[in-house]
């Protein structure tokens, strides 16, 4: 049996929570300051929200990154499910564990690594730096993330459904889209979201890989908290904030009927 | 079938495993100031003669160099020693609160893994921006403390800011895994060790604390390996003296163009992390394996 939480545990997990979710809390409150000085109320105000509409280098920003999150989660996803499947289902191949650990490796390196050596690829290829070599490189990056979300759902689905498939005179590639595919559907689109979420959130990987006129927006946020604490970056984090907020209740319900079905 | 799935291996070859052989050729180059500073050039149509070449080229001046400068040195052992800290403070945090999960009843439960995930999916720059405002001597803790009559704190720009840094923006990597081993715990064997004759405090520290180790590796670990080449954190948390691989990799990258000295530091971090990341490669391994069985 279980034994309810004690007031101790009940302490724990509270003070936990809060210290994860006040300051989200406190930077979305002061963005609507209408005080210039970030950390002095001067009373209610949307006025930095007005300000970000006009800034084009902000708007551009936000849009290299959403197309370098669009295609770069597309490419992680779709090399990440083949992978899933031949680690999951490749049986014991030779090489497989150099292959899973090539695979899994940059989930766990340092983004500093990752960065300088995707660019010194970039270099020696003599690929010009910018918009492709970002989302190639956040592909990269993302892959293993794919990978692991795919396939976990992948390891609790039963073979025997697809080997029915190719009993009945399905090709192999046809009877992993007919019957494995639609099973772990979900999974591919939350591999998908991860992947979309990491690429639009890296800094440092972008930092190294990018060049002239592709900034994505942690870049710019960057170079702006650089320059200091001001209302307009709490402006844009909190639009960003809402945004994954949206998308992670849409997902949440999406799959909670999935699953009441 | 089989080229199809060969392709995530192509990819990953071609973007991961080739780069590092790229790290480590340019690490082992002589600086030049002409950019990219590649001082060797591997010249296959010259057959043998060509790699002999190369070889020679090769010098470890620049290891040299790192090694002999204080600057590296300290970088080095500051980022192993902000990291173990960090790790024990996270320890410390995110073991009372995994535990506290998991005494919950099964709603409420999944309610709390997704409040411990969810800050994940919010921007990591944002999360650690969010914590200037608090942090800066005139911040919000500073005004909170001065309503309390209490003398003010100097946390930004100072390594106390970095710890609380990497303790925030970590914390969820450290509650997850020690929960997922906590919540499998079987009560049962608590109540046998108290049947046995043992306090509730000492049946915890001998059944269930031994049983959720291989959480706490798990969970320390994956904490440890990224927190020591951050780079996120100490540049906008920590002050200018504050040293860390990642930052003098930043540094040596984008300040003083020194690409060879900016790879060496990356060949180094990497021999550092190499150990660290087999572990968690092998229990990943361990874990898949007993998911499929």
């Amino acid at each position: 049996m279980r034994r309810g939480p004690s007031p101790f545990n009940r302490l724990s997990v509270g003070a936990g929570l809060a210290f994860l979710y006040a300051p989200i809390v406190l930077l979305v409150i002061y963005s609507f300051n209408a005080s210039r000085l970030v950390t002095v109320w001067g009373g209610w105000s949307t006025k930095w929200y007005a300000a970000l509409a006009q800034d084009q280098a902000m708007l551009d920003a936000v849009s290299v990154s959403l197309r370098v999150g669009l295609i770069s989660a597309s490419l992680a996803t779709a090399l990440g499910l083949l992978a899933a499947v031949s680690l999951a289902r490749g049986g014991r191949f030779g090489g497989r564990g150099l292959f899973g650990a090539m695979v899994y490796a940059p989930l766990s390196l340092p983004d500093v690594i990752l960065g300088l050596s995707l660019l010194l690829l970039f270099v020696a290829l003599g690929l010009p730096r910018g918009f492709w070599t970002v989302t190639l490189s956040h592909a990269t990056v993302t892959i293993g993330y794919a990978t692991v979300v795919i396939r976990a759902r992948l390891a609790s689905v039963d073979p025997s459904l697809e080997e029915a498939a190719r009993d009945l005179g399905c090709p192999p590639a046809q009877a992993f889209l007919k019957a494995t595919l639609p099973v772990i559907a979900p999974a591919v689109a939350a591999a998908w979201m991860l992947a979309f979420t990491l690429s639009l959130d890296d800094l440092v990987v972008a930092s190294f890989t990018s060049g002239p006129g592709a900034t994505t927006l942690p870049m710019r946020l960057y170079s702006a908290v650089r320059l200091g604490v001001n209302p307009e970056i709490n402006a844009v984090s909190t639009l960003l904030i809402g945004a994954v907020a949206v998308g992670v209740s849409l997902a949440g319900l999406a799959i909670g009927r999935r699953r009441d079905a | 079938m089989w080229k199809v799935l060969a392709l995530p291996y192509l990819w990953l070859a071609v973007f991961f495993g080739l780069p590092f052989l790229l790290v480590a050729k340019l690490s082992l180059s002589h600086t030049a100031l002409a950019i990219p500073p590649y001082a060797p050039q591997l010249d296959l149509s010259r057959g043998l003669s060509g790699l002999a070449a190369f070889v020679r080229a090769l010098s470890f001046e620049t290891y040299a160099r790192l090694g002999s400068d204080r600057l590296y040195l300290a970088a080095y052992l500051s980022s192993l020693r902000f990291a173990a800290l960090a790790t024990g403070l996270l320890l410390l945090i995110g073991y009372p609160m995994a535990y506290g999960m998991s005494r919950f009843g099964a709603g409420a439960r999944r309610l709390l893994v997704l409040a411990v995930i969810l800050p994940f999916w919010t921007s990591f720059l944002i999360r650690i921006y969010a914590w200037i405002a608090i942090l800066k001597p005139a911040g919000l803790l500073n005004q909170a403390l001065a309503l309390l009559h209490l003398p003010p704190l100097t946390l930004l720009d100072s390594d106390a800011g970095v710890l609380i840094g990497l303790v925030y923006a970590y914390l969820p990597f450290m509650v997850l895994p020690l929960y997922a081993v906590l919540e499998r715990h079987d009560e049962s064997l608590v109540e046998a060790a108290l049947d046995l004759g043992c306090t509730r405090t000492s049946a915890f520290w001998r059944v269930t604390l031994p049983m959720s180790l291989p959480g706490v590796l798990a969970g320390a670990l994956l904490c440890f390996i990224p927190m020591v080449g951050e780079f996120v954190i100490p540049d906008l948390l920590g002050g200018s003296r504050t040293l860390m691989l990642g930052k003098t990799l930043w540094t040596e990258f984008f300040a003083n163009r020194d690409w060879p000295a900016a790879s060496a530091v990356a060949i180094a971090l990497l021999a550092t992390l190499a150990l660290p990341m087999a572990l968690v490669q092998r229990q990943q391994a361990r874990l898949a394996g007993e998911t499929q069985a």
